[in-house]
């Protein structure tokens, strides 16, 4: 029995208990908070670092929660996809540090001990919606994520926070219930809640229709929170209005949850060979992924809102991977460039997109301008800041020497040899959109003479400055060069496993 | 014939598809905030009532073995799932409220159209 077997159980337990302890230690000493977090999201970063490593040497791990078997008890499964959880606690860390000077800044004192809470517990759900391997743990995971989601957005109290975060609350509430029906019917014809026991079971079970209920009900539930095409009217409200710390948090990290959620229905749970092909479910959603991709870019393309048009982008991003995940081949001779370019992707633009939501909020901290055209000159004012963002800009692009390439390359590639070259010509056709706006951000930041309004701007102090240059610097090694092929080289094997192979 | 009597003896999924439905239908055409927070307690509702009777047996006995005499149990499982459900489903309702009274003060009103005027 060593504390090393405990680790799987113990990546949940450590940022959840913080969050507990949380509200005393803010009762008690309202500046200890925040370093409280950092110690307990680093505990928890070095935990998922050791499982990752683990995961990468000698296989998935299945943890038995209270040493109950599987198919009775809770299983937690810490397979390459879960692996997730590393980067949520470590995005985390870095956002938690970021918000030190935010929460001083713009929160009432007394708020502040609430703002971490949220915080660790929307942290929690997210990690443990990556690790479980129990249907309806992943349900409740999702609420935590959601519902401490839906706070964060309101904190601030500001006007029409709380409209956008009622908005997001009824969306988001309605798909975790359609979530929760598919979880009743598969129970209902398979007697089981462990994701890879109803797996054996859906093909013993020859109940195709039923079967082919709940995965609608899954993809809508899941396609709400990922912000899919016709259901992601919440999204540019609710993370543009957030927050900016908690925006990097929504934006980054939990819309990805979706497609966690969708990875283990479609590949996990309905697998290869069943009821999966009952409908042309993935056809539908490679339509609209394709949708997303070009109307998310169309839209932020006309934004002045600096944060609206990151929200904007988000959603076309999303699009690039359900569409890489939509065109996932499931007959052996292909090799699966699309789905390892996707789940490639989900971790980028996890890392690029925090990166960019924390420069436009270091922008706001030392401005409070948020109109693209006020901000003129900035970046001569902010020069590091500045940088960070556009490292961040032509890594969304997509521009060789940096992370955003390869995964847009690698679903090109998948697309082409699915023989679906309209998506990659659609793909191909946002990126150039996508390059088209935030151009714009390129051109104000240094070709404008500054205005007034932003004579007197500095700098942004050192613990913003710290996770600011620490992502920006990840976009650029992790895309080339020897460390570029880290993420691809780990994530390959998940692919294949996704694909029974 | 067989379809209606299919439908008699899976009367319990009809009923609650029924209810969802409908609690989609008063979220999505009633003006007022709480009403459609109503309508999504209705779809809450539905959907513990279908993994409710999932478990159910006819003239089953509540799980708790007190002889070695063979008799039909209740499947615990899905209450036990339902209890958390009801827990996420209240929480849901009180952080919706709290949200609805913040709108209020700041609005002065909880109507959809009218709130739109104010983005």
């Amino acid at each position: 029995m060593k504390l090393t077997d405990q680790f799987p159980i113990l990546i949940i337990e450590v940022p959840l208990i913080a969050a507990a302890l949380m509200p005393i230690i803010g009762h008690w000493r309202r500046k200890w908070c925040m370093p409280f977090a950092t110690l307990a999201l680093s505990i928890t970063s070095m935990i998922g670092y050791y499982l990752m490593l683990a995961v990468n040497k000698s296989g998935p791990i299945s943890y038995h929660v209270g040493a109950w078997k599987p198919p009775f008890g809770i299983e937690i499964y810490f397979d390459h996809i879960a692996a997730f959880a590393f980067i949520i606690a470590l995005f985390g860390l870095l956002i938690v540090i970021f918000s030190k000077n935010y929460a001083e800044h713009d929160l009432e004192e007394e708020k502040i001990p609430i703002f971490y809470t949220l915080v660790m517990l929307t942290l929690t759900g997210m990690i443990g919606f990556t690790v479980t391997g129990d249907l309806f743990n992943l349900f409740v995971f999702m609420e935590i994520l959601s519902l401490s989601g839906y706070a964060l957005i309101a904190i601030s109290g500001q006007m029409l926070t709380a409209m956008a975060s009622f908005k997001y609350l009824l969306v988001g509430a309605i798909s975790s219930l359609s979530v929760l029906f598919g979880i009743a019917f598969l129970y209902s014809i398979t007697g089981t809640l462990n994701m890879h026991d109803m797996a054996k079971m859906l093909e013993v079970a020859r109940a195709p229709h039923v079967a082919s209920v709940a995965l609608t009900l899954f993809v809508l539930g899941f396609s709400v929170k990922a912000a899919l095409f016709p259901l992601h009217i919440w999204l540019p409200d609710a993370h543009a209005l957030a927050p900016s710390p908690v925006s990097a948090i929504l934006s980054g990290l939990t819309v990805k949850m979706g497609i966690i959620g969708m990875i283990r229905i479609f590949f996990v749970i309905y697998g290869v060979h069943s009821a999966i092909n009952v409908m042309p479910i993935m056809e539908i959603l490679a339509w609209m992924a394709a949708a997303t991709i070009v109307l998310g870019a169309f839209f932020a393309f006309f934004q002045n809102d600096i944060k609206m048009m990151l929200a904007y982008s988000t959603i076309s991003n999303i699009g690039y991977i359900v569409l890489g995940l939509s065109m996932a081949p499931f007959d052996k001779s292909k090799v699966a460039y699309a789905l390892v370019g996707s789940l490639v992707h989900v971790f980028n633009h996890a890392m690029i997109k925090v990166l960019l939501f924390l420069c436009a909020g270091a922008i706001i901290y030392r401005t409070g301008l948020r109109k693209l055209s006020d901000l003129q000159g900035i970046g001569k004012k902010m020069p590091i800041t500045l940088a960070a963002m556009s490292i961040g800009v032509i890594s969304i692009v997509g521009i060789p020497p940096t992370c955003g390439f390869t995964c847009k390359w690698f679903i090109a590639l998948g697309a082409m040899e699915g023989g679906k070259s309209l998506f990659a010509a659609l793909l191909l056709f946002g990126a150039l959109f996508i390059f088209a706006y935030y151009i714009k951000i390129l051109n104000t930041a240094y070709f404008r003479e500054p205005t007034e309004a932003i004579a007197n701007v500095k700098e942004v102090p050192l613990s913003m400055l710290i996770p600011i240059v620490i992502l920006a610097a990840g976009c650029l090694v992790l895309g080339a060069g020897t460390l570029g092929y880290v993420p691809i080289k780990f994530i390959e094997p998940a692919a294949m496993a996704l694909l029974g192979r | 014939m067989t379809f209606l009597s299919k439908l008699g003896t899976n009367f319990n999924y009809v009923i609650s598809t029924l209810l969802f439905v409908i609690g989609l239908y008063t979220i999505i055409t009633k003006p007022n905030l709480i009403k459609k927070f109503m309508g999504l307690n209705i779809m809450e509702t539905s959907v513990f009532l279908a993994i409710v009777s999932i478990g159910a047996v006819r003239d089953g006995k509540a799980p708790i073995v007190e002889s070695a005499t063979k008799v039909q149990y209740v499947n615990p499982l899905p209450q036990a799932l339902i209890l958390t459900g009801i827990v996420v489903a209240v929480s849901t309702t009180a952080l919706a409220l709290s949200l609805m009274i913040k709108l209020y003060e700041q609005c002065g009103t909880l109507n959809a159209d009218k709130l739109k005027e104010f983005e």
